[in-house]
């Protein structure tokens, strides 16, 4: 497997962005037809993105298993409840309010922030804690855009995010047995926040969000465990003090603040130091291989961490 | 339940023991032939692997759960019990086997690290390796050869059904209703043992009759 390493592209490789577009169009216009009509009758569309540097080489896990396989305890505790029990969940209209150390919060529309920032296409990794992995093409644009716009002040040190609740159409947040307290929440330290990586996702393949993966709007964060990737976001603060993440609540000695893609620092129930790649083929095509610190993308993030612990800041 | 003790039935009998074989490893062999030909969903080895210890379980409930029907006037399943044991101890093998050579890709590092470091691996590990005396043990020659230290012996099923129950209950990173359902009625399953061991003991033997005229 290749590492991630970001590097500066000739002028002359460069694929004019009209020819570009012209071919996206042609491909994300047949892949709609195909994929939309049986995983999100109706609520898909097509969105318009450019290829980011930002991007690996790996081979792209496939659509029906990025959109069948996932968490989303909103929806059950399955890995196939989120596509099959989230038909419910209306992801539009739909507003973040984004408040706390700011000069200037606000209240913003998904539209508003698809057309507001250039949305880009980016494939990255994504390495379950649970240890297994994909490789997902996402559509989105940084975090630190929208950071941007808001201005924290000087005192904010992190970001705070939350996930909408909706017993009613989030079935996993009604009846007996509730797996986690909600709101579902997550946290980020201001330069994670700001880090060119950091994704706030609203697509992936080409089209919108799939409710299952997080419509309308999600977090990306891709040398992080997956569960830092807060789905759904309807509330952005920030704040001077450390956040609360709900994993870290409900299990702290199995789950930190930081949770960044680690082999060295295991699992208490089980080893990070090899995944199991999703969708490749049956029982004798997955196999196991070995997870890389910060998932690959040490040379962009690792500075960020330099002279911490990281086996106690897990 | 009055076909099964009919001399018609009678006459089935042994053949019936046979196809509750074959028809508890069905599960297997279907859950088996759905992952080779890519059909088991995104993630097959992880999917199979919790098929196998969930099937594990019920047998173990199954099993469990024959005397107890028994002694509070429903059917007599006695003599299907050894198979419900046996098919228990098979399911937890192949549940040992996938995880062994399908998800940990036969790399023994890998897997004495799990059995040594994670307590629901070991407990897991501890219950294949107590079932192992009393697979080899299940058979008639044995049962004559061991007298009453048999039935001793076979009191390690409580132990096992405990350890299986945790490291159930230990896998998964939050409880879910399925978790309280297998824990519960393993939970009355062996409180009921209790109950019948603080009995007297008069009760006791009126209740195992059946067993000695099988």
């Amino acid at each position: 497997m290749r590492r991630y390493r970001p590097t500066p592209v000739p002028a002359s490789e460069i694929t004019p962005r009209q020819v570009y577009l012209g071919r996206r169009e042609f491909l994300t216009g047949a892949m709609a037809a195909g994929l939309a009509a049986y995983t999100t009758p109706g609520s898909a569309r097509s969105l318009q993105a450019t290829r980011s540097t930002y991007s690996v080489d790996d081979k792209a896990t496939p659509f029906e298993d990025v959109t069948t396989y996932n968490n989303f305890y909103e929806f059950g505790l399955g890995k196939d409840d989120p596509s099959e029990k989230s038909g419910a969940f209306k992801p539009l209209p739909w507003t973040i309010q984004v408040d706390g150390m700011v000069a200037k919060p606000g209240t913003f529309d998904i539209d508003q922030l698809i057309k507001s920032f250039p949305v880009e296409e980016r494939i990255y990794r994504m390495r379950c804690v649970e240890a297994w992995s994909m490789v997902i093409p996402w559509d989105g644009f940084p975090l630190a855009s929208l950071l941007d716009k808001v201005e924290p002040l000087g005192s904010a040190k992190y970001v705070a995010f939350e996930t909408v609740v909706r017993p009613s159409e989030m079935p996993g947040q009604s009846g007996l047995f509730q797996s986690l307290p909600w709101p579902y929440v997550e946290g980020l330290r201001l330069d994670e926040a700001r880090h060119p990586l950091t994704l706030l996702a609203v697509g992936l393949y080409g089209q919108t969000l799939p409710n299952q993966n997080g419509a309308p709007i999600r977090l990306v964060v891709p040398w992080k465990y997956g569960f830092k990737g807060i789905k759904s976001i309807v509330r952005i603060t920030l704040t001077d003090k450390q956040p609360k993440n709900t994993w870290q609540v409900v299990n702290p000695t199995e789950y930190g603040f930081y949770a960044n893609v680690n082999p060295a620092v295991d699992h208490p129930r089980w080893s990070q130091a090899t995944e199991r790649p999703i969708g490749e083929g049956g029982f004798f095509g997955a196999s196991r291989r070995p997870t890389l610190p910060f998932n690959g993308y040490a040379d962009e993030v690792a500075s960020l961490y330099s002279g911490m612990d990281l086996g106690k800041y897990f | 339940m009055a076909l099964l003790r009919s001399g018609i039935a009678r006459r089935w009998r042994p053949a019936s023991v046979w196809m509750l074989y074959v028809a508890g490893l069905l599960p297997a062999a279907w859950g088996f032939y759905l992952g080779a030909t890519g059909n088991l969903g995104a993630d097959p080895v992880k999917t199979f692997e919790h098929h196998l210890g969930l099937w594990a379980l019920r047998f173990i409930v199954l099993t469990l759960a024959v005397s107890p029907l028994r002694d509070l006037g429903g059917p007599n399943l006695i003599r299907y019990r050894r198979a419900l044991g046996l098919l228990s101890f098979y399911y937890v093998l192949m549940h040992f086997a996938v995880y062994l050579v399908l998800d940990q890709a036969l790399v023994p590092s890998a897997v004495l690290a799990d059995i040594v470091k994670r307590p629901f691996i070991t407990l897991g590990m501890a219950a294949l390796l107590l079932l192992v005396p009393l697979a080899l043990t299940s058979n008639s020659f044995s049962i004559k050869r061991l007298g009453r230290n048999w039935s001793r012996l076979h009191r390690l099923v409580y132990v096992i059904a405990g350890l299986a129950g945790l490291h159930f209950a230990l896998s998964t990173k939050v409880l879910a209703a399925e978790h309280y359902f297998y824990l519960g009625l393993l939970a009355v399953l062996i409180a009921y043992r209790i109950v019948r061991s603080l009995q007297p003991r008069r009760g006791r033997r009126r209740a195992m009759q059946p067993v000695a005229t099988e």
